[in-house]
């Protein structure tokens, strides 16, 4: 009986990974590369290297924002100001046009104008070329593209539900998992491959079962909304309770009046949250008699994404509301969503998670090899002239199209960045274009020829392509690496170094799949004559 | 030999089904029973019963799969869901 439960976890285990496993793939490696959403972004925007990075007191920087707004958009109905942190040095403020009296237009139709200020000097910094960037990847893993956005939210919730069965079901299916922490053997064909997919799921357990769970977190009223709509009359109200109250909404009453001056608010606030910082600041009305200030505390003060805020009087700068304490399951939620978006994180926890994911990306990768390793024998036994059927060749090309196909689209997407003309139009859609033409053509060609050479060809493209974006950089207008150590640019020297690194990685394999190409080869030549 | 594939599969296709609908639904009826009947403000009861939500789902796939036959895995999702059922029925009606 316990026997054949563990079988039948086993097969479970198999199909729901396998099924889903080059979704679960895109989305733990764009997932894992938006933890460093922010510093893709910065690198992808090369004018911005030379920024100065001086830390500046909160009350000064929301000074000067609130200058340039109040020159800019003095008739704007809300301005977003978010404040500076260790990550992002710049201010950077958006805001609504002010409403053209039209009451029809679509509201979504509006753009948003937006600044970024050096908070020292108050100085607008240079226009940076329009990208993407890191944030391209943050919405591909969970909204995909050239697609509705509800499809592939749906898409990706039913593999992370299948990703989750494979997990646990894995768990169950595991003799030894303490053993297996410290099992590899390389070198054995399907042993090997087995190892490698112990270790990376069984290092990073808590990560992958985490990261799983709270991913469905994030979306988890879209998925089952049965218990929402049991108590709740419409989705409104149920939101509105659950980020915390009602919000300030005043109408403008047409009357004007000074805004009152950010800054003693922001130490107010600060005061108020027992020194914790001010992360964005939504002002309603400015220059209104009804205007509001709310203040939302920075992420990093604490796990959960329940973000305490504060709203003002936008005239006399009174405590207008507190933001009600939530209660334990609303906090148990925020906290997993906190987890899952891991913004709290210091930058070596960030680096542990990033970790992680990789960990993640490398388990979904070598458990898809790992039952095309598994199932070649059967078709060699079975075809004494070694061609193998219709299920393991597609599963051959969509593992090669879907592995290193994606890491070719990945890196190709940066190159696009760097070598499209910055003033071109409609820029930040060419690059995800480029991405998209690129994986295109790969997964095309890998379905064409499922072989191991086409695997050597295409790591081998895209460990070139990655560990060159380090000299790129300089050669079009970014902080080289020695610039960039020397002046504590540490997001673009990261981003450099750890491309180098996955490039170096990647050339690796693809050298290790010729050295060992010849030895199996021969091993099954002789089986088959036997 | 045939006969045995082709129970096999039927199984397993008859398996899925219970799991991915038969789950999908149990899973709707308990998070609507747990949001009707567990303690707290409403906001946190509704969180709560969807959090759990999560948790189940996976939990009645694997069982599909681990019962001893198909028609078990759909006898066990029916008395559940009648048993969810009725609390949603009682929950509803009070």
């Amino acid at each position: 009986m316990k026997e054949s439960l563990r079988q039948s976890m086993a097969w479970l285990h198999t199909w729901s990974g396998l099924l889903v496993g080059w979704v679960l793939f895109m989305v733990f490696s764009c997932g894992t590369a938006s933890y460093f959403r922010d510093e893709i972004t910065l690198w992808m925007k090369p004018e911005l290297h030379q920024s100065s990075h001086a830390v500046v007191e909160q009350g000064v920087a929301a000074a000067q924002i609130q200058n340039l707004l109040q020159q800019r958009a003095p008739a704007s109905p809300r301005w977003f100001i978010t404040m500076p942190t260790g990550r992002e040095p710049a201010v950077r403020a958006s805001w609504a046009p002010p409403p053209s009296g039209e009451e029809g237009q679509p509201r979504g139709r509006r753009r948003f104008e937006n600044a970024s200020i050096d908070p020292l000097t108050g100085q607008e910094l240079s226009a940076a070329r329009a990208t993407r960037g890191g944030d391209f990847f943050y919405r591909m893993h969970f909204d995909m593209h050239y697609m509705p956005v509800l499809w592939a939210r749906w898409i990706v919730g039913i593999c992370a539900m299948f990703m989750l069965v494979a997990i646990i079901s894995g768990i169950v299916t595991h003799k030894r998992i303490f053993k297996d922490f410290f099992t590899f053997r390389p070198g054995k064909g399907q042993r090997s491959w087995l190892d490698a997919h112990n270790a990376t799921a069984v290092l990073a357990l808590p990560y992958h079962l985490m990261i799983t769970y709270t991913g469905l977190v994030t979306l988890m009223f879209m998925y089952l909304p049965q218990g929402l709509g049991a108590v709740y009359k419409d989705s409104d109200a149920f939101f509105a309770d659950l980020n915390g109250g009602p919000r300030v909404e005043a109408k403008a009453s047409g009357l004007s009046a000074p805004l009152t001056p950010l800054a003693p608010l922001v130490a107010k606030g600060s005061q108020l949250w027992d020194g914790a910082s001010v992360g964005r600041i939504m002002v309603s009305h400015a220059g209104d008699s009804a205007a509001t200030v709310t203040l939302t505390q920075q992420d990093g003060h604490g796990v959960s994404n329940n973000l305490p805020s504060l709203t003002f009087d936008g005239v006399t700068g009174g405590l207008l509301t507190e933001a009600d304490k939530s209660g334990a399951a609303v906090e148990t939620r925020g906290v997993m969503y906190g987890l899952h978006i891991g913004r709290f994180a210091s930058p070596l926890l960030r680096g542990l998670f990033f970790l992680s994911g990789l960990a993640g990306c490398a388990m979904v990768a070598t458990g898809v090899l790992l039952w095309a390793v598994k199932e070649r024998p059967k078709h060699v036994k079975a075809n004494a002239n070694g061609r193998i059927g219709f299920g393991l060749r597609l599963v051959d090309g969509l593992n090669l199209g879907g592995i290193a196909g994606l890491l070719i689209a990945m890196s190709v997407y940066f190159w696009a960045n760097r070598l499209l003309p910055p003033g071109l139009g409609g820029r930040p859609d060419l690059e995800i274009h480029c991405f998209f033409t690129a994986w295109g053509i790969a997964a095309v060609a890998a379905l064409a020829f499922p072989q191991r050479w086409m695997w050597r060809i295409q790591l081998a493209v895209a460990g070139v392509l990655f560990a060159l974006l380090l000299p790129l950089n300089p050669l079009t207008g970014g902080a080289g690496l020695f610039t960039s150590v020397a002046q504590g640019l540490w997001p673009v020297a990261g981003f450099d170094l750890v491309s180098l690194l996955i490039g170096c990685g990647l050339l690796w394999a693809s050298r290790g799949l010729g050295s060992a190409a010849k030895a199996p080869l021969k091993a099954r030549l002789a089986k088959v004559a036997a | 030999m045939i006969p045995i594939l082709m129970n096999r599969r039927l199984g397993v296709a008859s398996r899925t089904l219970a799991a991915i609908g038969g789950g999908y639904a149990v899973t709707s009826l308990a998070v609507t029973a747990l949001a009707l009947t567990l303690p707290g403000r409403e906001v946190d009861r509704v969180v709560a019963a969807t959090l759990s939500g999560l948790a189940i789902f996976p939990c009645i796939v694997m069982w599909s799969f681990a019962t001893r036959t198909a028609l078990r895995a759909w006898f066990g999702v029916l008395a559940v869901a009648l048993a969810l059922g009725a609390v949603v029925w009682l929950g509803g009606g009070l």
